[in-house]
């Protein structure tokens, strides 16, 4: 009986997971081999076969057009509201995790409470605000809603973390005459570095792919972010298989480069982000 | 330096350190209050106070309507399919993706030879933007050139193919698919986690006392999930309720609402057809529906917990 149970794990778990490894990989191959494929061969030759002769046009095409100017918008939009998220929430998870005073527990369940907010609730007003405020249509339009969307997990997290650091590194820094912002400065922004580069990569994996105000609070290419370069691209290249599937690939390509690189600590970000949430 | 000078120093910071322990929760606090209060707090009163308006977004053309637009919601047909459409997409996200992530998670915890390269290809689908996804399974999708379609041509099930994406019977479907496609590889490293954890000891011991592979899987590594089993499972839920990029991509809510969603409905009231007061009405209602559903499921996951 327990021979036999045995046996069947040895074949079955290699065969589901190389099953499900198809079914992962398979339509990335697809788009791989069609965005080397010239116009004509996608009607003749069929889906699922490599290029007949790997065709680099549309790759090409795309260094020379608008896709690069997308890029630059992300890499901006996001170092500059990663930055600031960092910042502003492990301030606050500082002054909710060691400082006294009244309503610190009611306000942290209150700035946690933001977390299941449906983000698209916000989307009309934000975008009535952004054009009152004369932003529509800038990069700043992005960073206000995307910093705030982005506390409420950050702060729960961080706050976690803060509350860990002893409080025998906080006393001996009290002796030595700090107050509490050089011992922000000095002990508990330095210490939580785990935790921050937790908070920074996940926050930076979800809005590197946010479409929805990105798609609404911009225009033109000049202020877009990457995720829409794939959606503008699509509109203009319509008939264009191969050339919009390059756009595809070459918009993923950034994440799973970051990705190959710091595999675990993605993971373990994205976990911690979404297991709070 | 002597007794006394030190007793005065430390007496003066004290001082100041109390002043700047009463400042500092202010000073540390008021960025984050102010963004969550400007771009979280605010536009959701704003989307209550808009929900009562009659206006097209521009100018002063807005009028109070009172409960107009909710009253109107209440007999919104195709609100509530998208709501049902909504519960689907939860229903099925549960159904099919936790069993599937619980499997492969038990298979890679198994295996460890080639697991760390398999752990890395299973993970890229959660990478990809929602919009790259959208695009690339509009193309697998699509009745005349997709790869899915042609599949089935070759293998002689030329019965088989549909127009999955613009046929009002497999819409929804084959959103759901993409959506269980996209989203097994996040549960699945939450349950391998979850596995991780799990005492080897235990293992070991049954193992000596004659338990088959099964009798593990069932009667230990089981049970010890099923805490992570009610994270997936409300994470699944209210995730679902709010949906939007992939459906706006794929298939933009039709044909004939078939794939709405809450979301995407909410998305062409506003922006398609200017209705800003009837659009933030749906917002709102997505957002008590919402609050309602994580409150009770949570409350419910407590209760199970206690009663364990």
């Amino acid at each position: 009986m327990q021979k036999k149970a045995f046996k069947i794990s040895k074949v079955a778990f290699p065969a589901l997971g190389l099953f499900w490894l198809l079914v992962t990989t398979l339509p990335f191959l697809f788009v791989a081999f069609t965005s080397f494929k010239g116009l004509q061969e996608t009607y003749t030759n069929p889906v699922w076969m490599p290029p007949e002769s790997w065709n680099f046009d549309n790759y090409l095409q795309l260094l020379n057009s608008s896709f690069l100017i997308y890029l630059r918008n992300s890499v901006f939009v996001i170092s500059v509201s990663v930055a600031l998220i960092v910042l502003v929430s492990s301030m606050a998870a500082y002054a909710l995790a060691r400082l006294k005073f009244r309503f610190n527990g009611l306000l942290f369940g209150l700035i946690v409470a933001g977390m299941i907010v449906p983000l698209h609730v916000t989307l009309v007003p934000i975008y009535l605000m952004i054009r009152n405020m004369g932003l529509y249509d800038t990069m700043f339009a992005l960073i206000g809603p995307y910093v705030a969307c982005s506390l409420p997990i950050s702060v729960f997290i961080l706050t976690e973390f803060m509350r860990q650091v002893p409080k025998e590194l906080e006393e001996a820094a009290f002796l030595d005459g700090c107050g509490p912002f050089k011992i922000f400065f000095k002990i508990f922004f330095p210490l939580s570095g785990p935790g921050i580069s937790t908070v920074a990569i996940y926050n930076g994996i979800m809005l590197w792919n946010e479409f929805v105000f990105a798609y609404v609070l911009t225009s033109s290419p000049d202020t877009r972010t990457l995720p829409l370069a794939v959606w503008d691209f699509q509109g203009q290249y319509a008939a264009d298989i191969p050339a919009i599937l390059a756009v595809v690939t070459l918009s993923t390509l950034p994440l799973i480069i970051v990705y190959a690189i710091g595999q675990e600590k993605i993971v373990n970000g994205m976990m911690a982000g979404s297991l709070k949430g | 330096m002597s007794d006394g000078s030190v007793q005065s120093m430390t007496l003066r910071s004290r001082q100041s350190y109390r002043r700047a322990q009463k400042l500092a929760p202010i000073v540390f606090l008021a960025p984050a209050i102010i963004l969550l209060s400007v771009f979280l707090l605010y536009p959701l009163i704003y989307s209550f106070e808009l929900s009562f308006l009659d206006w097209n977004g521009l100018g002063d053309g807005a009028r109070f309507t009172g409960f107009d637009n909710w009253e109107r919601l209440l007999s919104d047909a195709v609100f509530w399919q998208s709501a049902l459409n909504n519960i689907y997409l939860a229903v099925f996200s549960v159904l099919i993706q936790l069993p599937i992530a619980v499997l492969l998670a038990v298979v890679l915890d198994e295996a460890s030879k080639g697991s760390r390269i398999l752990k890395i290809l299973y993970f890229i689908p959660l990478l990809m933007s929602s919009v790259a996804l959208g695009v690339l399974f509009k193309n697998i999708f699509d009745p005349n050139f997709g790869p899915i379609n042609s599949i089935l041509t070759e293998l002689g099930l030329y019965d088989w193919t549909q127009d999955w994406l613009g046929d009002p019977d497999f819409a929804l479907g084959s959103v759901i698919a993409v959506v269980c496609w996209q989203n097994v590889p996040f549960y699945m490293v939450l349950f391998l986690a979850a596995l991780s954890s799990f005492p080897r000891e235990i293992v070991e011991a049954a193992n000596l006392d004659g338990a088959s592979q099964s009798t593990i899987f069932w009667r230990l590594k089981l049970p010890h999930l099923q805490g992570t089993f009610r994270t997936a499972v409300l994470l699944a839920v209210i995730g679902s309720m709010r949906y939007f990029d992939l459906v706006y991509v794929m298939t933009d809510g039709g044909p004939e609402h078939s794939s709405e969603m809450m979301a995407t409905y909410m998305y062409h009231t506003v922006f398609n057809s200017f209705e800003m007061g009837y659009g933030s009405t749906i917002a709102s209602a997505m957002f008590i529906i919402i609050t309602v559903i994580a409150a009770v499921s949570m409350r419910l996951s407590k209760r199970f917990e206690t009663e364990i």
